[in-house]
């Protein structure tokens, strides 16, 4: 691919904003006098920053330009990880999960788990997380040195470095602060940055009307019916209908409960913006405020890919389209940079690459907050130095960022080694995530769950989800990755979406079931007045009387709600 | 104790960044690949952002002022 030509004006542009954003952690270091202001901004943050914080730290560049890809691959059913996915989820851990994560003052979701179950359930989740978010991170900065070598040309080791040094310097200044408002800079920025773009690839494409007539061509390429890139519902009775392979049963289940659920409402990583909120109201409110735009992004990132594809199909007048792979296959995750380099004149060109490498850096910073909170607090503080003052507490949050960051970087260059490694870590996440959703369930919402029901039933859900992988297969399936390992397929999806969906179901099924025979079985530890502010039935409900009824979180979850629903049926 | 007003840095950065891509759009507007868009992106998009720090900052400004009073009322109030 040709290298991005980028003029002083870009450089510029890149300077500035990084300027900010270690300006940000210097002005922010003074603040940071505790391990509540470093871990957990204080409890400080107010409803609309930290709305846009615990959007914009999901909002990494892997899934800016995983969606775009998505959008070229599957038309607009790529929006249902958005309209059917998150924005229920988001609504749910707002109106029913807050009030516990905040309410218990819990710092952590695996303190949480201490504090309704026992130390080995905390342990279990705190060690998974832990590792899975470092790896994260060093996973997010080798995706964006080998972007950044391929479309500027710079070199893989610099990039790695200099992002890390960044990251590394606001984070262990500011904490999660620093972490929070850059995120919510970064949102601004993306925003800036690609709704150009969007407008001026519609331009070339025609407006809608000419996109869904090329979609329509892109389509019947594809032995589709003509509607089946730009409907998200009227094709998914039957999965080889549909580009995604994936029927309605397995979206609804699979993406709009298990995963979603499993994800927004139990990742710490989103979770800690939350918790960062300066009042309960501010708390409950968070996801809400993140669900409005959170609704529209796919306008914003999955647009690009569909006018990527369909001006590939058929050239609009500036002669924009998808280049092909060696081995014949379209380039989907090259959209958004190619579009970029298409229609971008230097000065907007900077940035768009500003904002897609902020929010590469912003991926990486989010899980490094969410780890070194998890490091100090359920496993240094749990098991190794449980009288730890506070001084030393801080001391150990910025030790174990930097930690946290070498690790990063040494999992970049696993990574870059061994290139299956994202889809390896896609998996394991899969894997955990998935049932942690009905440990959560089971245990705000039924009084009866006891600890051994519920580290049996979260280990027999991460067991089921292997076993399920190890004995199925996508289609056209060629590496043990992407499953079949134990030997023996069973049955093979039609698609890797399928398959993942169906994971996550067997998943969660076993840990539901598992935790409530093996709680029957079991005695719970804890009395109801320990147990106080942690379940449903012993919490006394938030009625919020003084608030206006339009503005409480029940209200306004309706309200989302509703207006999502609107979305569906638009683009039915 | 409250941290400082994050519309601040986020209204500069806009009216900087903002104001460095309404001087690009003075120069020529041709993209990597060579095209020529007929709309000047630069200026137009440019001006957009800067209007949007300036937003920023009026916000800012005014959340800054409601507290300052805010302040000096608790603090007559204490004295009395």
């Amino acid at each position: 691919m040709k290298p991005i030509r980028l003029e002083l004006i870009d450089g510029a542009i890149l300077v500035v904003y990084f300027a900010f954003v270690l300006g940000i952690g210097f002005v922010l270091k003074r603040y940071m006098r505790s391990s509540t202001d470093f871990f957990l901004s204080g409890r400080l943050i107010p409803t609309w920053v930290a709305g846009l914080a615990f959007l914009s730290a999901n909002l990494g560049a892997q899934e800016v330009i995983g969606m775009a890809a998505s959008g070229a691959k599957y038309g607009i059913m790529t929006s249902h990880f958005y309209w059917v996915g998150a924005i229920p989820a988001m609504v749910f851990v707002a109106v029913f999960m807050m009030p516990f994560y905040y309410g218990s003052k819990a710092r952590s979701v695996p303190e949480y788990l201490k504090m309704r179950f026992d130390e080995k359930t905390r342990a279990l989740n705190a060690m998974t997380f832990a590792g899975m978010t470092v790896f994260s991170s060093g996973i997010s900065m080798y995706a964006m040195a080998l972007l950044l070598n391929l479309i500027l040309g710079w070199d893989f080791n610099v990039s790695v470095w200099l992002s890390a040094i960044i990251v590394l310097l606001y984070i262990s200044l500011g904490g999660l602060t620093s972490a929070i408002y850059n995120e919510v800079m970064q949102f601004f920025l993306i925003v800036a940055g690609f709704a150009p773009l969007v407008f001026l690839g519609l331009r070339d494409v025609g407006g809608w009307s000419g996109l869904q007539t090329r979609l329509g061509e892109v389509a019947t390429a594809q032995h589709f019916a003509p509607g089946a890139f730009s409907h998200s519902w009227r094709f998914m009775g039957n999965a080889a209908d549909n580009p995604m392979g994936v029927e309605w049963l397995a979206m609804l289940m699979g993406l709009g409960f298990v995963l979603s659920f499993g994800y927004w409402c139990t990742d710490f990583l989103v979770i800690q913006r939350a918790m960062a909120a300066k009042s309960m109201a501010a708390a409950r409110r968070t996801p809400l405020v993140a669900a409005v735009p959170k609704m529209l992004f796919p306008f914003l990132v999955i647009l690009p890919g569909m006018i990527a594809i369909a001006l590939t199909q058929h050239q609009g007048a500036s002669g924009f389209a998808l280049p092909s792979k060696p081995d014949g296959s379209l380039n989907y995750d090259l959209v958004i940079p190619l579009m970029l380099r298409h229609y971008f004149p230097s000065g907007i060109l900077g940035l768009g690459l500003t904002a897609l490498m902020a929010s590469f850096m912003s991926g990486m910073a989010g899980n490094v907050t969410a780890f070194n909170t998890v490091w100090t607090y359920d496993i240094y503080q749990a098991y190794l130095r449980p009288r730890a003052s506070d001084s030393g507490l801080l001391w150990m949050g910025r030790a174990s960022t930097v930690v946290g960051i070498v690790i990063s970087v040494g999992a970049a260059y696993f990574a870059a080694h061994f290139n299956n490694i994202m889809d390896l870590l896609q998996l394991v996440f899969a894997f955990v995530n998935a049932p942690l959703f009905a440990t959560f369930l089971l245990g705000m919402f039924w009084r009866r769950t006891t600890g051994h029901g519920a580290f049996v039933g979260l280990l027999s859900g991460i067991l089921a989800a292997a076993m399920h992988h190890g004995l199925t297969q996508p289609m056209g399936a060629q590496t043990l990755v992407k499953g079949g390992w134990l030997g023996h397929v069973l049955r093979i999806y039609p698609s890797e979406m399928a398959q993942n969906f169906w994971t996550a179901i067997f998943a969660w099924t076993t840990c539901f079931v598992v935790t409530i025979l093996v709680s029957l079985v079991t005695t719970r530890k804890k009395s109801d007045t320990e147990l106080g502010g942690l379940i449903w039935s012993l919490t006394p409900r938030i009625l919020e009387e003084e608030t206006v009824w339009y503005k409480r979180p029940f209200m306004l979850g309706i309200f989302v709600l509703v207006l999502v629903l609107i979305l569906n049926i638009i683009f039915w | 104790m409250s941290y400082f007003d994050l519309r601040l840095p986020l209204g500069w950065l806009f009216v900087i960044l903002g104001l460095l891509i309404v001087c690009a759009g003075f120069g020529a507007q041709v993209t990597s690949e060579g095209m020529s868009l007929g709309w000047n992106v630069d200026f137009l998009w440019g001006a957009v952002m800067v209007g949007f720090g300036l937003i920023c900052l009026w916000f800012a400004r005014r959340y800054a002022k409601k507290r300052e009073s805010s302040d000096l009322a608790n603090a007559g109030s204490d004295r009395s």
